[in-house]
């Protein structure tokens, strides 16, 4: 009886000095690593913007099609890498997600927010846009955008992956991705991501590309480690 | 006409054909035992109600619309535009904002209505019980109808008075806005972008070519007209103008398009043929030739 009342005491010590250490909000652990693909990915095609003169004269060499950009060391860009199952679900932050519609190009290709966060769509071209996202399970809508009109702001309540486009200009193609919380990172040069602030616990960290699909990794964190999670992704010559 | 009677003969004899087989046939082709909410519809003095609506649903729809209504009928391979699907609650015809649920009376004119260019016919030979009833069952597919509330409809002013200035304005606003480069200079449909659009559906989709007809997929008057490019037609390319097109510049487009229908006689072309410019180029569009379509009302 007494052990016991004195072992509790000293957990509560102990958990006292640890949050003295730690302050508030302990630091989280970290996953990061790379994502890359193996096998021979299709040749991205230029893009013909002769239809939209107003884009076409913004690039001396054309553009190539998004759909799979790669980098040095076989990386992988435009991959969302999120935490799909083990975070709790988050509020939605106050920033705006940014979508820019430039040169008839969408910035960012992949464009990751979360439930019920802003989304902020804007036309900086001298031409009309289209802005149809797909999804499924969200409400699909579809509005113009002349050249100088505010931006379009507007929200989606549901967690889902979709494509957006562009109908007048049928080369303009991204995805919105919907998210729970804010443990996402999206590839950029390098094929590299790190996901931070994540508390000890068991998380399923979930790989997308557009048009390789997903995979996912398990990933347990103890304390404010470090582990790494490596996506390696079979490409399609076609 | 005959072809509308002849679509509807079709779909009843497959209706017909189906039902028996389907009994010994997949499960997914059987109609669900109980339809899962009841769901009511108004529709000016008439109430709809979703199990009166069940049974013309699998007599009348379902070998479109499939047995869950998500367009996956047995006939729906065949048809194109693909049949809508109620699941997704995705409605072209309108009177609410681009995103949101239609008003109950948007589905009713929508039944009653058909849609030209597909194989949606018109069912205005069903009471206009029937519609309603089938109105309120069509809500029982999705649960967006629980979830969520019909848009506040787009407000349509009156017309105002038909002026040349109007028509004028509006023709400077399908420039601005661009309508061209789907549905062509002329309104022919052939504008540059036109090939290569698609549905939701993924399915090729070609946009309103002004020339060969009068009707639009959601009506015939003006201020259907207005209410197809302020609300967008959704589920298609047709994007919203709500957010960047003021109301009297709404009524100046719709002046204009009018004008771009020259087989069909209307106030609007009457007066665009008045003015030597307007007589120009109707004169040369009726004696251009092009594979786009044939005169309809000469």
């Amino acid at each position: 009886m007494k052990m016991k009342y004195i072992s509790i005491t000293g957990l509560a010590l102990l958990a006292a000095s640890a949050a003295a250490v730690a302050g508030p909000r302990p630091a989280g652990g970290t996953v990061s690593g790379k994502v890359t693909y193996e096998g021979t990915p299709a040749k991205m095609k230029p893009i013909d913007m002769s239809k939209e003169p107003s884009c076409a004269k913004m690039y001396t060499t054309p553009l190539l099609v998004e759909t799979v950009v790669t980098g040095a060391g076989n990386s992988l860009e435009n991959v969302l890498v999120y935490v799909s199952a083990g975070a709790p679900d988050e509020p939605a932050p106050s920033t705006a997600a940014v979508l820019t519609q430039k040169g008839c190009h969408y910035i960012p290709h992949m464009l990751a927010f979360q439930v019920n966060q802003e989304l902020k769509i804007q036309n900086e071209d001298q031409t009309s846009h289209n802005i149809h996202p797909l999804p499924k399970l969200n409400r699909e809508w579809n509005k113009s955008q002349p050249p100088g009109t505010p931006p379009i702001t507007e929200k989606y309540d549901k967690n889902e992956i979709f494509p957006v486009k562009c109908n007048v200009h049928p080369w303009m193609h991204g995805t919105f991705a919907v998210l729970k919380n804010s443990h996402y990172a999206v590839t950029g040069d390098g094929g590299a991501f790190t996901l931070v602030n994540l508390p000890p616990g068991k998380y399923t960290i979930t790989a997308y590309h557009e048009a390789y699909g997903e995979q996912t990794q398990d990933v347990t964190l103890s304390g404010s480690e470090t582990k790494t999670v490596n996506f390696v992704f079979k490409a399609k010559p076609y | 006409m005959l072809n509308i009677k002849v679509t509807r003969i079709c779909l009843n004899v497959a209706a017909a054909v189906v039902l028996p087989a389907a009994t010994s046939a997949q499960q997914a082709e059987q109609p669900p035992a109980k339809p899962s909410p009841t769901m009511e519809s108004r529709i000016g003095d008439l109430t709809g109600h979703s199990a009166a609506g069940a049974d013309l649903y699998y007599r009348y729809c379902w070998g479109c619309h499939g047995a869950r209504g998500n367009g996956d009928g047995e006939n729906a391979p065949w048809v194109t535009p693909l049949p809508r699907n109620f699941v997704a609650a995705t409605f072209k015809c309108r009177s609410t904002p681009t995103g949101t649920l239609p008003l109950d009376s948007d589905l009713f004119n929508a039944i009653t209505r058909g849609f030209i260019t597909s194989n949606m016919p018109n069912w205005a030979a069903l009471t206009r019980q029937n519609r309603a009833d089938l109105v309120a069952f069509i809500k029982t597919f999705s649960a967006r109808w629980v979830t969520d509330k019909p848009g506040d409809p787009i407000p349509v002013p009156p017309e105002p008075a038909l002026t040349l200035d109007s028509i004028q304005r509006g023709k400077a606003l399908y420039q601005k806005l661009e309508c061209w480069k789907c549905h062509g200079q002329e309104g022919r449909g052939d504008g540059p972008s036109a090939s290569t659009l698609t549905d939701s559906n993924d399915q090729p989709i070609r946009p309103y070519n002004f020339y060969t007809g009068y009707r639009f997929k959601c009506g015939t008057s003006n201020s259907d007209l207005y209410k197809i490019f302020m609300t967008g037609v959704d589920g298609t390319p047709m994007p919203s103008f709500a957010d960047v097109v003021k109301p009297e510049e709404a009524w100046d487009l719709v002046h204009y398009l009018r004008t771009l229908q020259i087989w069909h006689n209307s106030p609007e072309l009457a007066l665009w043929e008045s003015t030597p410019e307007g007589a120009a180029i109707v004169k040369a569009e009726r004696v251009r030739n092009t594979d786009t379509g044939n005169p309809i009302h000469p």
